[in-house]
């Protein structure tokens, strides 16, 4: 288990000179915990249980140079309603797409539960002035997303210049006004679980409402025992200050049975209050899918072709 | 000193591997313990089918052809190994002349199967057979070796995947034939075998979504109810026989696809 380091309540600033101290990851029994996690059998009605949660907190998404309208389109249609031919299989969490999709997006949704995230902020590398990365989250909210998916900037993050991320992070936040605002930390690029769980803290300390694990842009995106860091590093901040910060793995996910495996761990680390589409979303774009295969599967007692699923 | 001789572990043959049964059960035949597969490793072998069709269907014919000979001369070498597992050596040569002809007339269904059709206007109209996809083999318990493999070659000569539920009283010959299949050049997964008990096993094939044919020969008396559950997705349904050599054992898991093509572009 790693260390719970002692956090100052409100995490104050200045960060730069206590940053690099607040504790280290114990690498090798994160992955023994994450792995022990992935193991725990769920029988028939849990896991039913688990689908059907899955399918609610998922993000639905597309993020690709050739996304239009009419892909957007089709993909809010899946969001509300994921099988057709199943009813009772709710509505996603939300649909995550580029900027200039959002209005079609939010137009599509529009008399339904599903939200509209938007990536922003120059994803996914992050690499633009903050002047720029402001506008793009204003005119996303202005255009009506109901949550914004920010990246930090991984460059000054790595270099120590921690304060910058953290303003960036904290006018963000700002600008977002109601919005929701997920941080991408791009675990793929901090390299250590060291400095993920700096990443996670100092993203928490400026305001996310979620941290989020990758932009799905990099090999190697979430991870077991990488989401299990992140939610230790929640689990510490809701212990010292009460605050509850919402999780968001993404990236790689792609089947039903994974999607299982980080509600157990997320269950097991955070507990109960936090199986929640408030608190805690899958990014996925392949997903949905498999988890619908497995639900009808449940159902209707055969195995499932993806050909009677549509693609996408 | 004596030399004590390697025991064979009876094992089941999914994705070109040589994996245990997912349950980790065997049951007992012909006096040995053999993998009793579960509907785990039905929809692993299925999953496996799947996955390596594009490939074994986009091969030209004249490969899979050469492919299958090779599985005769696999055969062949083992003569005497597979002797001991089934009816005698005469089985065994007649499996392998058998598989033979099969790989003949792969690249020869085309231009026996296909035409050319005549029709009123600038286009050309073709009919080309097509592999039907995934096919479930249900094997007939006599003969064990000529029986599985006259029903198992037609199917693969057309260049379909194949999961076989080996015969329940007599695996042995089945699992011998796996051998011969992964040291031959058929990618791994075309042709997945399951040992186990028939009745656990051929209604999770039967009724699988993602499986487009099933051969119920060695069904008995299971097959109305093997059939209903395969019309959920319309499943072709072949009663073959253990022992038939025909192309029209071929066709029957072909489709025959009708194209239209302008003609002068």
């Amino acid at each position: 288990m790693a260390q719970a380091p002692v956090l100052p309540r409100g995490f104050e600033l200045p960060l730069e000179p206590r940053l690099p101290r607040i504790g280290s990851v114990d690498a090798v029994a994160l992955e023994e915990r994450a792995a022990s996690l992935a193991k725990r059998s769920i029988k028939r009605e849990a896991k039913v249980f688990a689908l059907d949660l899955a399918v609610r907190m998922m993000d639905l998404t597309t993020l690709e140079g050739q996304d239009t309208p009419g892909k957007v389109a089709a993909l809010a249609s899946k969001a509300i309603r994921p099988d057709p031919g199943d009813p009772s299989v709710p509505s996603v969490a939300a649909i995550c797409v580029y900027p200039n999709l959002v209005p079609t997006a939010v137009q599509r949704v529009e008399g339904s539960s599903v939200k509209v995230a938007s990536v922003a902020t120059a994803f996914p590398s992050g690499q633009s002035p903050l002047e720029a990365k402001l506008d793009e989250v204003r005119w996303v909210v202005e255009h009506g997303a109901d949550e914004v998916d920010m990246v930090i900037d991984r460059g000054a993050f790595l270099s120590g210049r921690y304060a910058k991320v953290y303003d960036e992070i904290v006018q963000v936040k700002e600008t977002s006004g109601d919005a929701h605002l997920k941080v991408i930390l791009e675990v793929a690029e901090l390299g250590t679980y060291d400095n993920v769980r700096r990443a996670s803290l100092l993203a928490m300390a400026a305001g996310a409402d979620f941290i989020k694990t990758s932009t799905g842009k990099l090999p190697g995106a979430a991870t077991l025992p990488v989401t299990l860091c992140m939610l230790e590093a929640i689990r510490d901040v809701h212990e010292e200050t009460g605050r509850m910060v919402g999780m968001k793995p993404a990236g790689g996910i792609r089947q039903a049975k994974q999607a299982v495996q980080y509600l157990v761990q997320l269950h097991e680390t955070l507990g109960p209050g936090w199986l929640t589409p408030d608190l805690y979303r899958l990014g996925a774009s392949s997903l949905l899918n498999d988890v619908l295969m497995q639900l009808r599967k449940e159902k209707t007692g055969t195995y499932q072709s993806p050909d009677y699923f549509t693609v996408d | 000193m004596t030399r004590l001789p390697v025991k064979k572990t009876y094992k089941l043959f999914i994705g070109g591997a040589f994996p245990r049964s997912e349950s980790g059960r065997t049951y007992e035949a012909e006096g040995q313990n053999v993998a009793r597969a579960s509907r785990k490793d039905v929809r692993d072998a299925v999953r496996a089918a799947r996955g390596t069709l594009p490939k074994w269907a986009g091969m030209t014919a004249y490969n899979r052809g050469q492919i299958l000979y090779r599985v005769a001369e696999m055969i062949e070498a083992r003569t005497a190994e597979f002797a001991g597992l089934c009816t005698g050596r005469p089985e065994v040569e007649r499996a392998v002349d058998r598989i033979v002809w099969y790989a003949g007339w792969a690249d020869k269904l085309a231009q026996v199967l296909g035409s050319s059709n005549p029709v009123a206007g600038p286009y050309f109209n073709f009919t080309v057979p097509e592999p039907t996809g995934v096919v479930g083999v249900i094997a007939p318990d006599e003969p064990p070796l000529l029986g599985l493999v006259s029903r198992v070659l037609p199917a693969l000569t057309g260049g379909n995947a194949v999961v076989a539920l080996a015969s329940e009283t007599h695996p042995l010959a089945a699992i011998e034939l796996a051998e011969a299949l992964a040291t031959s050049d058929v990618p791994g997964g075309v042709v997945n075998l399951l040992t186990g008990r028939r009745a656990e096993l051929a209604p999770w094939l039967a009724s699988h979504m993602d499986v487009n044919a099933l051969d119920v020969t060695g069904a008995d008396g299971d097959s109305p109810e093997l059939e209903r559950a395969a019309a959920d997705n319309v499943k072709r349904v072949v009663h073959g026989d253990p022992d038939a050599q025909s192309p029209w054992e071929i066709a029957s898991f072909l489709e025959l696809k009708t194209v239209w093509h302008p003609v002068g572009q």
